[in-house]
């Protein structure tokens, strides 16, 4: 007797879409991209997508990665994976769990620490002492809660909620990978950029009667709605 | 064992030196051996802060590529026995700064000091990351304006993440902050932070503020740290700061405006 094997591995070859990148001007991106979208909807309904960064090598940052995830996955577009980018967009995507398409270069192996942390959905992570400028936490599969202040400079993203105790000074980037249910809470809201599923405000657009208050931001349909707590 | 103490700011000059100078200088009134080493090679200044820009032979950098012997670079301080200088090399870069070399200059500081005082270069580059590298406490030197708070916050960040103590999940580094050229007329009329708003910022405890002051500059172009002069608030304000760093709890002084009585005016007092 054999005994049957309950799955079979092989390579097939899919054509795939791929968004290559021209520039980082996110709100260029995302108007056009609505524009698209609205054109033919279901061309892009939860089609799959590479990301070409070739041309932004070096240039785009995690909040302009993390932004640009949530705009295509709110947008109904399935990113898989990415091409063509640098090490260290190659490190985002793969925290992001987007697979890295480059045919002949070796991947980075993954570290056991972050396979492990990205393997544990509706898992919260806690921070408890300051994120300082410069600094960058990511809660991969769940929610961020941050028991001190997140200074100016500094970067949170979380695939869901994230909430700040101290005051919010840096960039807030919720629902990272599409969720548009996500919500950001702070005591104090001084944020440079706050975002839920890649639609953003940054500082400058801030209501003044809710700077420097306990707010909480969420969407409302596409707009993001900042509303005191 | 002698305590490594970084004194560092992210931002080039709020006063990094200048610290560096008058806290080692005050650590060794004190009656503490103390060294002070400059980490901001190719861009030297601490020899003249200090006083002995005639008496470099050896640097720190000859030290760490094993050309001299490391009691052959130390300066000895002319005012007081205690201090001694390591200058920079003026010539090398920081690249010159190697990770085994600093650990092995400091390892062979402690057996014969109390306090090694680091100062840091600018910028969060290589040579300052070597110089926070092996602290166990560090001085943020922050000025009362936002660019300075917030490259003070960085490198708070980078303290909490990069130094030895980080990485060997030790009890993390010591932090203090040190506000300096503080102008309590400029912070009334809203052109200055006040030092509150810099605490709530920076979340550190407050060591001490050293009021803005002429005799600084004068100082530092005399080659004399502003602590040893009396007449000047800077020089108390520092006092003060090294006293609390020993561990004295003293009301912090120079917050208020200064208004001059008649008399005081008259008598330039």
């Amino acid at each position: 007797m054999t005994t049957s094997s309950v799955f079979e591995l092989k390579g097939s070859t899919f054509a795939l879409p791929v968004l290559r990148l021209l520039g980082t001007d996110q709100e260029a991106l995302s108007q056009e991209l609505s524009e698209r979208v609205h054109k033919a909807p279901e061309f892009f309904e939860n089609a799959p997508l590479v990301i070409d960064l070739q041309a932004v090598r070096g240039r785009s940052s995690a909040t302009d990665f993390a932004l640009l995830i949530g705009l295509l996955r709110s947008n109904g577009l399935i990113p898989v994976g990415v091409r063509g980018g640098d090490k260290e967009q190659h490190e985002i995507a793969t925290s992001m769990d987007l697979a890295i398409m480059s045919p002949g270069q070796p991947l980075p192996r993954r570290k056991p620490e972050q396979a492990s942390k990205a393997l544990s959905p509706g898992h919260t992570r806690l921070v408890t002492q300051p994120v300082r400028s410069g600094q960058r936490v990511y809660a991969a599969g769940g929610d961020l809660v941050v028991l001190a202040q997140v200074g100016s400079g500094a970067e949170v993203f979380a695939d869901g909620n994230i909430h700040v105790y101290g005051a919010l000074r840096g960039r807030a980037l919720a629902g990272v990978k599409g969720d548009t249910t996500a919500r950001i809470f702070c005591q104090t809201l001084a944020a440079e950029l706050v975002s839920i599923a890649g639609q953003y405000r940054v500082s400058d657009d801030l209501d003044d009667g809710l700077r420097n208050k306990p707010a909480q931001i969420h969407l409302q349909g596409r707009r993001l709605r900042i509303a005191p707590l | 064992m002698a305590k490594v103490i970084v004194i560092t700011s992210g931002k080039g000059g709020v006063g990094k030196t200048t610290t560096s100078a008058s806290f080692s200088v005050g650590l060794a009134q004190q009656g503490h051996r103390t060294a002070v080493i400059d980490f901001d090679v190719g861009l030297r200044n601490l020899d003249l802060v200090m006083g002995c820009e005639r008496r470099v032979v050896f640097d720190f950098v000859n030290i760490i590529h094993g050309e001299a012997q490391l009691h052959q670079a130390l300066i000895r301080d002319k005012r007081n026995p205690n201090l001694y200088v390591l200058p920079a090399s003026q010539t090398r870069d920081k690249n010159a700064l190697s990770m085994e070399g600093v650990e092995r200059v400091l390892e062979e500081l402690q057996d014969e000091f109390d306090y090694v005082v680091c100062d840091s270069p600018a910028g969060i580059e290589h040579g300052a990351v070597m110089a926070m590298y092996f602290a166990d406490e560090a001085i943020v030197v922050t000025n009362p304006e936002v660019s300075s708070v917030r490259d003070s916050d960085r490198i708070l960040g980078i303290l909490a993440s990069k130094s030895r103590r980080a990485e060997l999940k030790l009890e993390p580094v010591r932090e203090h902050l040190l506000l300096t050229r503080y102008n309590p007329r400029r912070v009334e009329n809203g052109e200055m932070l006040g030092v509150e708003d810099v605490k709530e910022i920076l979340a550190i405890p407050l060591l001490g503020v050293i009021p803005e002051s002429q005799a600084v500059l004068q100082a530092s172009n005399t080659g004399v740290p502003v602590i040893l002069d009396e007449k000047s608030d800077a020089g108390h304000a520092y006092e003060d700061a090294v006293n609390r760093f020993l561990g004295e709890d003293l009301p912090h002084r120079f917050l208020e405006v200064q208004k001059k009585r008649f008399l005081g005016r008259l008598f330039g007092g």
